[in-house]
Parts: structure tokens; C-alpha cells; sequence
């Protein structure tokens, strides 16, 4: 068990940010993100993709807007919980029990949202028994790929993840890659190794088509594929691959009593607490008249959510408003130096 | 203004007017028309915004560029008659087009 000041849901850039400005304050946090990596969206959507509207950078990347915010919150050394999702929370007198994925459990008078449009998870076969056969012949991703060897795969998809493990799977699978167009998409030369693959006989390609049905009793036997003129084709395959991408659930959010329009959740400007005292939520997630989706929102949100979350972590202390330039304990807090 | 007809999966058409300038897909959302996510505002990053244009009218949209074809890679379901709502803006030469929104878009 965790005791903590804030519990912040979300390692992209609006709760790192958030990081500082609770640590700047005094108050310490926790970060619990879905994902495997910290940086949200930046990271997962478009780590190499510049932006050009946060304030005094005219451009950076994802990946390199992710590396200074970490490197802005090193003097609080905060710790993050990664892979993990935030399942269950509760009231207990005058903080939150949050329990996570792993079973961690975290104690904390405020809880921050920072979820994004909320966690990240790949995106199915649009047929039924593609349920039914989850992680037992269908997989959405690889955790061991010796797992693969010898087997007869079909791949779906045609981007990056779906052309990698196309090139990587064919060393030692029989593999059959099927898109349901004929271009592929994907960075460098992907598309033409697998075209030079499929040229030596190493893997086959099956385009335009899309996956029409999946045949078997407790395991998966054959599939068969369809084109856009409605036209079948039948695979005997041992398992099949997906990877159509990311997308965002809500998720157990959803299931904490929070008020939600579209899968967002409204907040007071004042301070972004939700409908329950100590719930903030703040970037992407939060939404308000005249809510803009930018990070710079994101930043502004959580400065204030911040403030808000002092009054319950410090209920004896005054908050006293102060500048970095000038205040004797942020610069404690921050680790700098002082210059007499 | 531009007549746009939304026909949910299950048969339900919400005719609206939208304003020119606005995208297909704001149109839906500003008028509450169910089947459309919008998960990421418009900008051609999350294809749940995906819909079918009728037949009739699919020939007389402005050509897809790249990034919606690779975005619509990942749309659930998607045809040869598939667009993203947020990749059409409506003009005065719309008027009358007719879409239908996938069973879901995820």
C-alpha cells in the first residue's frame, strides 16, 4: 500500500506536468499509466510527428516534448507504475482507495485524471468468433514470437506492426499476409521487403481482402477471407494475427460514479474537480464550455487542479500563491542551487 | 447550408442542415446524430469517425488523400465506399448527400 497526495492517472504530457506543479507545491505523487511506456499519446500516436503550439517551442516531437517534461520532473522523483490500470476506486473517510490491475493499492485524498480519451487497446476483428478465439488463435499482439515457429499465420493489416512481424514471423512461419488494399502503408522499406519476400516465395500477400469468417471447434482449423466484390476465399491457417492499430476505452472510468458526456468528464473551471470531491480530471479527458484539446490547455488545467488538491492533501496549511523566480522553497524543492 | 442525411446502422435517418465549412462529421456531433465517436476532434488520427457514402454520391467527394486511406485501415469494417466524417467539408455541392454510420466504430 502507497500513501500518497495525489494519485495521477496518465503519463502524457498533462500529467507530468502536473507532476511539477504538485511537487512545486510540496505535494507528492504517484503515476499510474496503461501503457508500457511514459509519454500518452505523444509516445504511442506520434512520437516523431512535430508540434509547433506549445508556448516558447516553436517545434518539437513527441518524443522530445516527453524527455523534457521528465527531465522538468527529476528534483521530485516521482514514481511511475507502468502497465498497470487504475481498476477500482472507493471512499475511505477522507481519501481514496485505488487499486490497480496488479492489485497495488494506493491511499490519497485527491485523484488526478490525466487519462487522454482513455487507455490504449488494440483494435479486434470485426466478426464475432474473433472473441471467442482471443489469445487461443488470435492475438493482437506478440510476447513471444518462438511461440510462432512452424506455425501457419495469417497476418492482418498494413502498417508497421503487421509488416514487422510479416518480415520477422517468415524466417521461421509460414505466413500469409492479407490487407484489405493493395497498397501498404508503413515507414522506409517495409512495403518493399515484403514485396521482395513475397517475390522468393517467403510469404504470401492476399489483397484487397478483409477476414469474412473463422472456422474451427476449440481451435482455430481455417479462415476465409472476402474482397470488396464480396468474393471468398478460404485459408486453413493455424492462428491469425491482427493488428489494425490502437484505440482508445474509457474503461473502468466509466464505472466510478463520475458524470460523463461522450466519454468525457465535465469539470468545474474553477479548480477541474469532477462531480466527487478530490476527482479531478484534466486534459483531453475533461470537458468544459469552450474546451480546446492542446496540450497547452492540458498544462493550464493541471496548475489550477493542482492548487485545488492542497486544500485536501494540507486541510491545517495555507496555500500561498508563489513565483519559482523568487520563493525560497520551490527552489528547495527544486533542487537549485543557491546563489548568494 | 448543405441537407446531409445520416442513416444509422439500423435504419434510423436524421436528416439536419449543416453549415457550410463544417466537416460530415461535425455535423453529426453538433446535432447529436448517434454512431459517430470523434475520439480525436478531426484531425485524422483515430477513424472513428467512419461512415459509408451512398453509392450515388461516393464518385462526387474531393479524393482521399494518403492519410485518410491509411487512417481508414483501422476503421471498423470499412468498404469501398468508406470515408472518414472529418475529411469531408461540406460545400453547397453537397447538398442532399446521404451517409450511413457503421454498427460501431471500434
Amino acid at each position: 500500500m502507497v500513501k500518497t497526495d495525489v494519485l495521477i492517472i496518465g503519463a502524457g504530457p498533462v500529467g507530468l506536468f502536473v507532476v511539477q506543479q504538485l511537487g512545486l507545491i510540496g505535494l507528492k505523487a504517484e503515476v499510474v499509466d496503461n501503457l508500457n511506456k511514459i509519454g500518452g499519446q505523444c509516445i504511442e500516436l506520434y512520437p516523431d510527428k512535430p508540434i509547433y503550439d506549445i508556448p516558447a517551442l516553436p517545434e518539437c516531437t513527441g518524443e522530445s516534448l516527453t524527455k523534457n517534461l521528465l527531465e522538468q520532473i527529476k528534483p521530485f522523483k516521482t514514481n511511475f507504475y507502468l502497465n498497470e490500470r487504475v481498476q477500482e476506486i472507493s471512499k475511505e473517510k477522507n481519501n481514496w482507495k485505488i487499486v490497480t490491475s496488479k492489485d497495488k493499492i494506493f491511499i490519497a485524498p485527491n485523484i488526478i485524471i490525466a487519462g487522454g480519451v482513455g487507455s490504449f487497446e488494440p483494435r479486434k476483428f470485426p466478426i464475432e468468433e474473433a472473441e471467442k478465439f482471443e489469445n487461443n488463435g488470435i492475438y493482437y499482439s506478440i510476447s513471444d514470437k518462438n511461440y510462432f515457429k512452424n506455425k501457419k499465420i495469417c497476418i492482418f493489416g498494413g502498417g508497421d506492426s503487421a509488416l514487422d512481424w510479416a518480415i520477422e514471423l517468415s524466417k521461421f512461419a509460414e505466413i500469409i499476409l492479407v490487407h484489405r488494399r493493395k497498397e501498404f502503408r508503413g515507414v522506409g522499406h517495409n512495403a518493399e521487403i515484403v514485396r521482395k519476400l513475397e517475390k522468393e516465395g517467403k510469404l504470401k500477400i492476399k489483397t484487397p481482402f478483409q477476414i469474412n469468417s473463422i472456422e474451427g471447434q476449440d481451435k482455430i482449423s481455417a479462415i476465409t477471407i472476402k474482397d470488396d466484390d464480396g468474393k471468398t476465399e478460404k485459408i486453413t491457417t493455424d492462428c491469425v494475427l491482427g493488428f489494425f492499430g490502437l484505440i482508445m476505452k474509457l474503461g473502468p472510468i466509466a464505472e466510478w460514479g463520475l458524470n460523463l458526456e461522450k466519454k468525457h468528464i465535465p469539470v468545474n473551471t474553477e479548480n477541474f474537480q469532477t462531480n466527487k470531491k478530490g476527482i479531478f480530471a484534466i486534459g483531453d479527458i475533461c470537458t468544459y464550455p469552450g474546451k480546446l484539446k492542446l496540450i497547452l490547455s492540458g498544462f493550464h488545467e493541471g496548475a489550477l487542479a493542482a492548487r485545488a488538491c492542497f486544500k485536501l492533501a494540507r486541510p491545517n496549511e495555507k496555500y500561498r500563491f508563489e513565483f519559482t523566480t523568487t520563493s525560497k522553497s520551490m527552489h528547495e524543492r527544486l533542487g537549485v542551487k543557491k546563489i548568494d | 447550408m448543405a441537407k446531409i442525411t445520416y442513416i444509422e446502422h439500423n435504419g434510423k435517418s436524421h436528416v439536419v442542415e449543416v453549415p457550410k465549412e463544417l466537416t460530415v462529421m461535425e455535423g453529426a456531433v453538433q446535432n447529436n446524430i448517434p454512431g459517430i465517436d470523434a475520439d480525436c476532434g478531426g484531425s485524422c488520427a483515430c477513424a472513428t469517425c467512419h461512415v459509408y457514402v451512398d453509392d450515388k454520391w461516393f464518385d462526387k467527394l474531393p479524393k482521399k488523400e494518403n492519410a485518410e486511406q491509411d487512417m481508414l485501415d483501422m476503421a471498423f469494417k470499412p468498404n469501398r465506399f468508406s470515408r472518414l466524417g472529418c475529411q469531408i467539408t461540406v460545400t453547397d455541392k453537397l447538398d442532399g448527400l446521404v451517409v450511413k454510420t457503421p454498427l460501431k466504430q471500434a
